[in-house]
């Protein structure tokens, strides 16, 4: 499923969707940025609680598909604009992260 | 992409008071490297390896300069600075193991892979530093 597939779908919310054409090829789970680095593969949904600045730029430079703030995280508007201008998607849910999983069609 | 004649350098200094901006030569350098043509693999190895040392760089050394060398086959990163070295390599290029203060952990960094994971993105990887007067990592990807 492509991000705006996602991003149109009931229980997530759109913080940025700049790319949103892109295709989420799977799915890594995780809140510390050098794990995220080593094992995220590029096209994924990023599934997270982590929400300062430096998650924009993880995303970018692992080439994720988007990023997904689970249990209802919710993102700075200085973050969500820095995400929007580096091209990051950004979605928020309300559930926790494996039930978010659950929900993506992959 | 085409033939260079000429290697392609690119130069930035890194800030270390500032840790909203940390990785800025890293996202500037994904940019250079995508004008160019290079595929996305390797720009996303590139990318996290120099992001990995340009973190470590503004966590434990308080900033320094880095340099990207792109030359046909192959991309060169160099990262030097003048902090407080490291004194025993082989320990700090175990997983898991970290100085980070618990303000940085909090970020989400400090969990003792940026080195694991410099290593693990390149072809070669290497560690020169003097204890009290600061450490230069050079890495090699080739594509
Ligand atoms: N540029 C550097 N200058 C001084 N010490 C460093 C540098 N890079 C790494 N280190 C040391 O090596 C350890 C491991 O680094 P790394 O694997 O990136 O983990 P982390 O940054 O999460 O602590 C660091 O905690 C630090 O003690
Ligand atoms: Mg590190």
């Amino acid at each position: 499923m492509t991000v705006n597939e996602l991003a149109a779908m009931p229980g997530f919310k759109t913080v940025s969707l700049p790319d949103g054409d892109r295709e989420i090829n799977n799915i890594y789970i995780g809140d510390l940025l050098s794990w995220v680095m080593g094992r995220a593969k590029a096209d994924g949904a990023w599934i997270t609680i982590m929400s300062n600045i430096n998650i924009v730029a993880v995303a970018s430079l692992a080439d994720v598909a988007c990023i997904i703030l689970a249990e209802g995280v919710t993102l700075d508007s200085t973050v969500a604009q820095t995400a929007e201008m580096k091209g990051v998607n950004v979605l928020t849910s309300d559930l926790p992260a494996y039930e978010t999983a659950m929900l993506l069609k992959i | 992409m085409n033939q260079m004649a000429e290697p392609l350098v690119f130069r930035f200094d890194v800030d270390g008071d500032n840790f909203t901006s940390a990785g800025q030569a890293s996202v500037q350098v994904k940019k250079n490297l995508r004008q160019l043509g290079i595929d996305p693999e390797t720009i996303r190895r590139v990318s996290i390896a120099m992001y990995e040392g340009e973190i470590n760089m503004v966590i434990h050394a308080k900033g320094g300069q880095a340099d990207v060398i792109v030359s046909d086959g192959c991309i060169e990163i160099i990262l030097a600075d003048k902090g407080p070295g490291i004194a025993n390599i082989e320990q700090a290029m175990q997983e898991g193991f970290s100085t980070a203060p618990d303000n940085i952990r909090s970020l989400g960094f400090g969990a003792g892979m940026g080195l694991p994971n410099m290593k693990r993105y390149t072809d070669e990887m290497q560690i020169d530093s003097v204890v009290g007067e600061g450490t230069t990592i050079t890495m090699k990807v080739k594509y």
